[in-house]
């Protein structure tokens, strides 16, 4: 993967000079014939001199030259976390197979490979197989390989057997095309004394440099007037000229010399209000050039600058900072879904990330959609009651309050009484609040996809997808106890939602503690937030559910048809709901309103005949199980009234 | 008083010099005057008795012109030295950003100094103000005088500078450390308005 190569790093972006013309000789020499030319090539220098710059540039060459060649740049930091994440999932081979794939690994920063054994035989081991297979790898350090403390002999060995490389502090000449390339490119118009006089300046790292160009152009776009080689000198000297001149002062007097006391006096205040007054630019250039090197757009920062007014500096830097943190994010997301979309500009951009939040939510929808909450359930529907009433106010807290009032809130109840109902209510209005990115599933389902994952090597892929819902709601979770997988990414989901106080609900037919099968870990996490019961209905809930239903549907409910209906069944809503459908379809049928008789006839006759159907199904062995493979009762011929009438009333 | 207006881009300032009767706040003004070219300077106000002293304050407005993109401008006072004029020194400190305590060095004034540098600070408690938040210097003046007679200035920081705050040795009359004292008010000024930007 190239995602994190930036853009700005190129070989016609790096300023040859006699410090460092060897190793960019050598870099460009490598990106021309990876794997042939110096393999291992090691480039090593003092911060801030251009190893990083130069690694990217052979990524980039090597990829301009060859479309197709796999490249990959990463920190050893990086490197050691693939490896572990290889490691701890078991399939060390595919930290293997992902390197083995690249035609240029460019590795960053391995000085910190001191006291790391494990690492050092992992790039022993990948140095040999690179020479055998002419693969080429590049790495860059702070130090010669033999100053890396505790570095082992064989990777010495192999070091030595490429080419180590050193990049120098740049020279006067080297500074000043730097600075003139800077200007170049910033369209900073500054006479040429102001360059050279900063070039003169013993500054010895590029990334200084280009800060102290950053100041100036700060300082020049702030005072509309050229700025001279002398102030440009004082501007970066601080005090020191200042302090030169004082200390000059009772000399000069002594000697009968008239110095001008005022001209220093002002000149001197010039230092401070640059340094004081207007410290607080200072801050925001630092902070432009750190973040505009790594190639993100600071033209949030910019506009502070260009606003004049300090309001907030450091919070303002640091509110930057999180949106790069957020941009990381969502670019490191984007990357496992869509690794083409990971090096769009927007990933750059900190004032975009409204758009890149929408285009990873697109990405994760295009990928895979999440399992949305039902339509079919809506809150208003579901009725208040005692057995319901502590479940229903938990629910209403969560969607008021998610992720902190109740998380997790587990719901817990008997077959069809509602939890199902309930669940995917407040998954509708929490993704309604959010703006999407609720996953809403039972476990059942949630089982299968992790199974199809797995057999499709898209676990990562599939994680990502949950690790980034809003909110996550799991239906019938008793239903993982005898999975151990299952358990395992559930713990880990938990986790991260509890970590970033995301919202879960979770629905099951006993109480955590009382689960099959199921982790401790689990349980104790359940139980951790809040389980609300939801009983059978009681007689009360009965009648307002059979009122509700019969008032909506027949637009009437006679209180002793009610009473008759709430009657019928008394261990579950669904039963319960399942009378009221058959009863208001009877009277449907019938075309007129639905009365006590009307509904006694209906379902006690009704009953009547399922009785002898089972009973005689039972005899006769000619009845097929269960009763809705063949819906119509009527097509058994012992449901007819009288067979002979029914015969004649057809041929007729 | 004290203003950094980064809308308009203007500083302003208000420094007040402070000490014991003749020690030289005024030689002091007069000195930073003469150095200042005409354009830059504002009348120097100085309401004195008939006996060359300071009755009530003398008052120096030197517009700086444009110091880094701001319009600067300072403004100078000096307090009435004498012991009876204290309403008077209330007054003048009202809204300072700065002081310079300007002590006489000779041995035979250390008492004064000492009881000058006590009401300066009685002064500003009364305003409210803690002379520790205060960008203050000392500046020991009259160092030009036969050795005999002056205190060195290590010895007058032993007796007076317990804070430590910037102390310089000077002799007003030819201008000795007097910018010096100036520079180094305006820079703990200028440093204390920036901590005092809006967050």
């Amino acid at each position: 993967m190239t995602i994190d190569l930036n853009p700005r790093f190129t070989f016609e972006a790096f300023v040859v000079g006699p410090n460092n013309r060897l190793a960019a000789t050598a870099c460009r020499t490598v990106s021309d014939h990876p794997g042939t030319s110096y393999n291992p090539l090691f480039i090593y220098s003092q911060t801030g001199l251009g190893k990083t710059h130069l690694l990217m540039a052979i990524g980039q060459r090597v990829q301009e030259l060859n479309p197709g060649a796999v490249v990959e740049y990463l920190t050893l930091d990086e490197f050691v976390e693939a490896y572990h994440a290889a490691v701890s999932a078991g399939s060390p081979e595919e930290f293997h197979v992902r390197f083995g794939n690249a035609a240029v690994v460019l590795l960053d920063d391995v000085q910190f490979l001191s006291h790391s054994k494990e690492m050092q035989n992992e790039l022993i081991r990948m140095a040999a197989e690179f020479q055998e297979a002419e693969l080429q790898l590049v790495l860059t350090s702070d130090r010669p390989p033999a100053d890396i403390e505790e570095l082992d002999e064989r990777l010495l060995t192999q070091l030595d057997g490429g080419l180590v490389v050193d990049i120098g502090t740049p020279e006067f000449e080297t500074r000043l095309a730097i600075l003139q390339r800077r200007a170049e490119e910033g369209g900073a118009e500054f006479s040429p004394d102001v360059l050279a006089a900063i070039a003169e300046l013993d500054v010895q790292h590029v990334r200084a440099l280009l800060g102290v160009f950053n100041r100036l152009q700060a300082f020049q776009s702030v005072n509309d007037q050229p700025l001279t080689a002398e102030q440009a000198r004082a501007l970066v000297l601080g005090e020191e000229p200042v302090a030169e001149a004082a200390a000059a002062a009772p000399e000069q007097e002594a000697e009968g010399e008239a110095p001008d006391e005022f001209s220093e006096f002002l000149h001197g205040l010039e230092v401070t209000v640059t340094q004081q007054v207007e410290g607080w630019k200072a801050v925001i250039e630092q902070a432009i050039a750190e973040w505009s090197e790594r190639g993100y757009d600071t033209g949030l920062l910019q506009a502070l600058l260009e606003q004049g007014v300090p309001g907030g500096t450091e919070a303002a830097v640091r509110a930057f900072e999180r949106k790069i943190e957020r941009l990381r994010g969502l670019e490191a997301e984007i990357a496992v879904i869509d690794p083409e979309a990971a090096r769009q500009p927007v990933f750059k951009s900190p004032d975009r990330i409204d758009e890149a939040e929408k285009m990873v939510r697109a990405a994760r929808e295009k990928f895979v959609p999440l399992p949305r909450p039902s339509d079919a359930f809506a809150l208003e529907s579901f009725q208040m009651g005692e057995a319901t009433r502590m479940a229903l106010e938990a629910g209403r807290a969560v969607i008021t309050q998610p992720g902190t009032r109740y998380n997790p809130l587990m719901l817990v109840g008997p077959s069809g009484v509602g939890k199902t109902h309930l669940l995917h209510s407040i998954g509708r209005l929490l993704n309604a609040e959010a703006g999407g990115g609720v996953a809403c599933l039972a476990a059942e389902t949630f089982v299968e996809e992790l199974v199809s994952a797995i057999e499709q090597d898209a676990l990562p892929a599939w994680r990502a997808r949950y690790r980034h819902a809003s909110a996550f709601l799991l239906d019938d979770v008793h239903q993982i106890g005898a999975r151990a997988q299952t358990q395992e990414e559930l713990f880990n989901l938990f986790n991260l939602f509890a970590d970033a106080g995301r919202q879960m609900v979770f629905t099951a037919n006993v109480l955590p503690q009382d689960m099959e099968g199921l982790d401790d870990r689990l349980k104790s996490r359940f139980v951790g937030g809040l389980v609300a019961t939801i009983e059978p209905p009681d007689k009360e809930l009965r009648r307002a559910i059979v009122r509700t239903h019969l008032e909506n549907r027949l637009g009437s409910a006679e209180a002793d048809v009610v009473n008759y209906l709430a009657e019928r069944a008394t261990d579950s809503v669904r039963s319960l709901l399942s009378v009221i459908q058959r009863a208001v379809a009877g009277a449907e049928a019938m075309g007129g309103a639905l009365t006590l008789g009307g509904a006694r006839r209906l379902l006690e006759e009704q009953a009547k005949k399922e009785t002898r159907v089972s009973s005689s199904g039972g005899q006769g062995g000619a009845v097929i199980n269960p009763p809705g493979v063949l819906r119509s009762q009527e097509k058994f011929v012992w449901d007819w009234p009288n067979a002979v009438d029914r015969v004649i009333e057809e041929l007729s | 008083m004290s203003l950094v207006n980064f809308t308009t881009r203007e500083i302003t300032c208000k420094i007040v010099y402070y000490g014991p009767g003749r020690s030289g706040k005024t030689t002091n003004l007069q000195y930073v005057y003469d150095q200042v070219p005409a354009e830059r300077r504002g009348r120097m106000v100085s309401l004195a008795t008939q006996t060359d002293r300071t009755l009530f304050f003398d008052f120096l407005p030197l517009e700086l012109g444009t110091i880094s993109g701001f319009t600067t401008k300072f403004q100078l006072y000096t307090v009435p030295g004498q012991v009876y004029y204290n309403a008077t020194r209330k007054l003048v400190l009202q809204g300072a950003d700065g002081v310079v305590f300007v002590a006489d060095s000779q041995a035979r004034q250390l008492d004064e100094n000492i009881a000058s540098l006590q009401n300066l600070q009685a002064n500003l408690l009364e305003q409210g103000i803690d002379v520790r938040t205060l960008p203050v210097v000392i500046q020991y003046n009259k160092q030009g005088l036969p050795p005999e007679l002056v205190l060195p200035v290590e010895e007058l920081d032993d007796a007076m500078n317990f804070r430590g705050v910037p102390s310089f040795g000077a002799d007003a009359l030819t201008g000795n450390g007097v910018f010096e004292t100036l520079r180094a008010v305006s820079e703990l000024v200028l440093r204390k308005l920036s901590e005092g930007q809006p967050a």
